[in-house]
């Protein structure tokens, strides 16, 4: 019987405190440190949260394409574990950029929603993520549908410039950052290098919960067969 | 691959239910929509352009499910697996036998439409059995993509709209847009166009090689 392998031990044991760490700094940072945006005032503070958690949508879907393209090669259950714990860390994170964008934008923009290209393009790529992980619920978890996953997995990033080129054409009216003073850069890069950390540290917590539900499958199916 | 495409298409030459039942639906569809909006609203070439892509992604949907529905119920698909051909040509049959049923469907539907809604005849309307065509061709490549995933699954009929709505996005803004513009009587052959022939390509190519990866045992 092959137990997890913890080749990584240290990083397990320290990356929760880094995690901590972090974290509170980047909310001692927005709270605390920051100043002000001139025009948009307090509101403006969620923007820390907001741009990372996007980012971190961002990566999952990659990490989603590379290990289902590494899967479909090499057929490693690891790989689809990763991809399938990516894509529900992607979604939720997916789902912190869509619940924080209309928090900033009913202030700001007067309304809660607007089918600009950046909103449109996350609830997508939101929906996609949702396809991806109700398959998996429904379709069980056997070999085959982690090839149909990692194919979805792939498709969906084939389509992601699609996507994006097509809803840019059709319109748009996105914040750019154009200047940003020190401390916001500052503020941004800590919450950043936060939200990497937790979003590796629960991407890690999910591979190894996965692997370990499947150490249990087969360890039951042992005892089945030996009573 | 033709063998397999002259079955499905004789199947249906002998039945004609899927087509049959295909054609009103789309109608029906229309006339959903056509209750749904005000005259005014019915006249405009932008809601003729959406209509008729809506209806086409509807009874697409269907389609592209009674695609693999039947052999999956008598078990054949793993019949047609077990010949010595390269899983990528069963691809290119369903896919070359869906674009046959919705063409013809939409052979009926988008005249019909125009007339139903009284939008102007016009000469740009030549172009439109190929931006029609375009649009089925990307439709029905990613469709036999993800209904071979779906049809194997629980909960089917829903998983597939899940997985294909979403990834249809470029396709449908892309397609209502050229078909507006050509409605209108402008120009169509632009952007628009050039990103409906690339999901075309794009999806052409990604289904036959991902296809294997679905359907092997």
């Amino acid at each position: 019987m092959k137990t997890v392998t913890t080749h990584s031990g240290l990083v397990d044991s320290f990356l929760p405190w880094l995690t901590c760490v972090a974290m509170l700094a980047a909310l001692a940072m927005v709270f605390l440190y920051v100043p002000n945006e001139r025009v948009q005032g307090e509101v403006q503070r969620i923007f820390y949260f907001h741009l990372p958690s996007a980012w971190m949508a961002f990566l999952g879907f990659f990490i989603v394409a590379g290990a289902s393209a590494a899967f479909l090669w090499q057929g490693k259950r690891s790989a689809d574990l990763l991809a399938r714990a990516a894509a529900e860390l992607g979604m939720v994170f997916c789902s912190l950029v869509l619940l924080t964008g209309p928090l900033w934008a009913r202030p700001i923009w007067g309304v809660w929603w607007t089918w600009d290209p950046r909103l449109t393009m996350t609830l997508v790529l939101w929906l996609i993520y949702a396809a991806y992980v109700l398959l998996r619920v429904f379709a069980g978890d056997t070999e085959t549908v982690a090839r149909y996953a990692a194919v979805l997995g792939i498709v969906g990033v084939i389509d992601i410039p699609l996507i994006y080129i097509s809803i840019r054409l059709w319109r748009g009216i996105h914040p750019k950052v154009e200047q940003m003073a020190p401390e916001m850069a500052w503020t941004l890069l800590v919450c950043t290098g936060a939200f990497v950390c937790v979003f590796t540290w629960l991407l890690r917590l999910r591979v190894r919960s996965l692997h370990l539900h499947d150490e249990i499958r087969a360890l039951r199916q042992h005892v089945v067969a030996a009573s | 691959m033709w063998a397999i495409l002259w079955k499905d298409l004789l199947l249906e030459l002998r039945t004609k239910e899927r087509v049959s039942s295909l054609l009103v639906l789309a109608l029906l569809i229309i006339l959903v929509f056509v209750f749904a909006l005000t005259p005014e609203q019915l006249h405009q070439p932008a809601f003729g352009s959406a209509l008729l892509w809506v209806a086409l992604v509807f009874a697409g949907m269907l389609s592209i499910q009674r695609a693999f529905i039947l052999e999956q119920e008598r078990n054949c698909f793993a019949g047609l697996l077990l010949c010595p051909i390269d899983p990528g040509q069963v691809f290119f049959a369903k896919f070359l036998s869906n674009v046959c049923f919705l063409a013809i469907v939409e052979a009926v539907v988008a005249p019909l439409t125009l007339a139903l809604l009284g939008l102007p005849f016009s000469v740009s309307l030549l172009g439109l059995p190929l931006v029609l065509l375009c649009g089925i061709v990307g439709f029905s490549a990613l469709g036999t993509l993800c209904a071979a995933i779906a049809v194997r699954t629980r909960a089917r009929e829903i998983i597939l709209p899940l997985m294909l709505l979403p990834l249809l996005v470029p396709l449908f803004i892309a397609a209502v847009n050229v078909t507006g513009a050509l409605l209108a009587g402008e120009v169509w052959t632009g952007t628009w166009f050039r990103i409906l022939i690339a999901f075309d390509v794009i999806f052409v190519v990604t289904g036959w090689l991902a296809f294997g990866f679905v359907v092997q045992e």
